[in-house]
């Protein structure tokens, strides 16, 4: 891929996500940046990468930390998200089950 | 097997296959943005994720498959024990680690880049050399940058500014040392210094340590999402060097929106990005007020007067803080918010977009112990209620509430916005001591004649309220 065109898929990403963020409302702030957080975590895959081409071992140690500080960048990051969002789909739903029970 | 499965690195297979992950991504961040759709946000940007990992493991090039395992296996370990034993109370410094883990990879990563250049004794292009130094300095800032911002928020070290004499000089010869030391390492392409790189690393990481230690607790919300948005833009820079285009895409989306949270979040808080990170919380003139407030006179009751205040209210606003979050009183208080309503007293919560320690982390805490979504108010919701307000009740916040903000233009506070607890008949507020919050500021409302004290722990003395309201 040539520098220009990766510097095109740069500027249109930055755009895409300046877009994408407007007028959260501030209980999702903390979520949200937990889960943009855990996305940055796709920066394990360099380590994946440079690790194949590791051949000395203070590279293998380097390599192995990036991976492991990426997984739990990844594994961390979504799911310290989705327990955070669980504190808040869980109340809505009781409520419209008992709804419904009084309906009947 | 694994011969039949292998694809280009580049070629049209595996690139489709990160297109494909980071629609995900962008779809994951779009739908975290609106409270319906943030949980299936999530697991779609986690779908993403699985897609761009696995296709990376298919492609052509990669091995030393024991050292993968080995770090999956640490890192996943790690990740899941870590969230799942996380306590909801300190989310926020959990966010921090996992943002400076990926700092660090970051970092590493442009490390074994740099030496794998040198090892093969070419020179090294300056469109792979500029990246690997840009992911090499802003992930070791955002590593160390971010382990600061953890062990404040885990008390770990104070979360008081903390100057450093020469501060302000001390980073810009930083700065300026890494820049030198970059532009010897890009000029020297053909043979570039090992020992330089590693340099800037340390010099980088200096600079991360000293940004955010003056920097004072409750802006940490604010580094923690600006040092997020940094960690993106390096794995962006990262993926320039590896010519790898999901990373590229992910790191920038992540750089941008994170920029723009960042933004919305200081927004919030009434306070600039810039003024969060050069201006440090309070300095002279909070220690002058901190130190004229021993002894002012303040009403202190006890659980059974409180009980009877606010059984005999109409109308009762419950303003609970990050005290309340440390106590683990989000249950207790629930409770006395219930006996209330039992009685016919109207209970609202008053959430500061900043209570706890970061925007929407009160109503997480909140939510946790099941109070009804419905009589959860925001701040300009509930501040023109207040002046009919016969009780506001403050459990563990501090600065929020401080007319401070209001009233004194000197403040370190001012202008951010506040609960107007001041407004409201009575107040009641329960806290252990005089000592002042986050901020590090006395607070006039405690010595307010209409203000009564209640010295005690959050969840003790809430779990007395309900019981002595429960004995009327």
């Amino acid at each position: 891929m040539s520098v220009m065109t990766e510097i095109t898929i740069f500027v249109l990403a930055a755009f895409v996500g300046f877009e994408v963020i407007s007028k959260v409302p501030t209980t999702l702030h903390t979520p949200l940046m937990s889960q943009t957080n855990a996305i940055h975590g796709i920066v394990m895959l360099g380590g994946l990468i440079v690790v194949g081409y590791a051949n000395d071992p203070l590279e293998y140690v380097i390599g192995t930390i990036a991976i492991a500080f990426g997984a739990i960048n990844i594994v961390g990051g979504f799911m310290v998200t989705d327990r955070m969002l669980g504190m808040f789909s869980k109340k809505p739903k009781p409520k419209a089950e008992d709804d419904g029970k009084a309906g009947k | 097997m694994i011969a039949e499965a292998v694809l280009k690195p580049g070629g049209d297979a595996a690139t489709a296959l990160y297109i494909v992950a980071f629609s995900l991504f962008i779809i994951g961040v779009k739908r975290g943005t609106h409270p319906t759709t943030a949980k299936q946000g999530n697991m779609v940007a986690a779908v993403g994720m699985a897609v761009a990992v696995v296709t990376t493991l298919l492609l052509d090039g990669i091995g030393n498959w024991g050292l993968i395992a080995l770090g999956l296996g640490i890192g996943t370990a790690v990740g899941v024990i870590a969230s799942v034993r996380v306590k909801m109370t300190e989310m926020p410094q959990m966010v921090a680690l996992y943002n400076g883990v990926g700092g660090g990879a970051v970092a590493l990563i442009a490390w074994s880049e740099i030496r794998h250049g040198i090892s093969l004794g070419e020179t090294i292009p300056l469109d792979t050399l500029i990246p690997v130094l840009f992911a090499a300095v802003v992930g070791s800032v955002s590593f160390w940058g971010s382990n600061i911002a953890f062990a404040k928020l885990q008390d770990l070290i104070p979360t008081r500014p903390m100057a450093v004499p020469g501060q302000q000089v001390i980073n810009v010869v930083l700065l300026i040392g890494i820049i030198v030391a970059c532009v010897n390492i890009a000029t020297n392409n053909g043979d570039p210094s090992q020992a330089v790189f590693i340099g800037i690393l340390i010099a980088a990481g200096l600079l991360g340590n000293l940004v955010v230690l003056p920097i004072g607790g409750a802006d940490m919300p604010v580094v923690i999402s600006l040092l997020n948005a940094f960690t993106g833009l390096s794995a962006a820079a990262a993926g320039f060097a590896l010519d790898n285009v999901a990373l590229i895409v992910a790191g920038t989306l992540v750089g941008s929106s994170g920029t723009i949270l960042t933004m919305e979040m200081a927004t919030a808080m009434n306070r600039s990005v810039a003024n969060v990170l050069f201006a440090g919380f309070g300095g002279a003139p909070a220690g002058g007020a901190a130190g004229s407030t021993e002894e002012r006179p303040h009403t202190s009751i006890g659980a059974q007067d409180a009980a009877i205040k606010l059984a005999y209210a109409d109308s009762v606003v419950i303003v609970p803080g990050y005290g309340l979050a440390v106590a683990q009183a989000q249950h207790a208080i629930k409770e006395v918010g219930d006996e209330l309503e039992k009685r016919g007293v109207t209970v609202s919560y008053a959430i500061h977009p900043v209570a706890g320690r970061m925007p929407g982390h009160m109503n997480v805490l909140l939510a946790e112990a099941d109070v009804p979504y419905e009589q959860l108010k925001e701040m300009e919701e509930i501040n023109p209620e207040m002046p009919r307000t016969d009780v506001a009740v403050i459990v563990g916040a501090n600065d929020v509430t401080n007319p401070a903000a209001k009233n004194d233009p000197d403040s370190p506070i001012a202008g951010m916005p506040i609960i107007e607890v001041d407004q409201a008949q009575q107040v009641i507020v329960i806290k252990r001591s005089l000592s002042p919050g986050f901020a590090g500021i006395d607070n006039d409302l405690f010595y307010e004649p209409n203000t009564s004290m209640l010295f005690a722990d959050a969840k003790q003395a809430a779990a007395d309220i309900a019981a002595e309201i429960q004995n009327l």
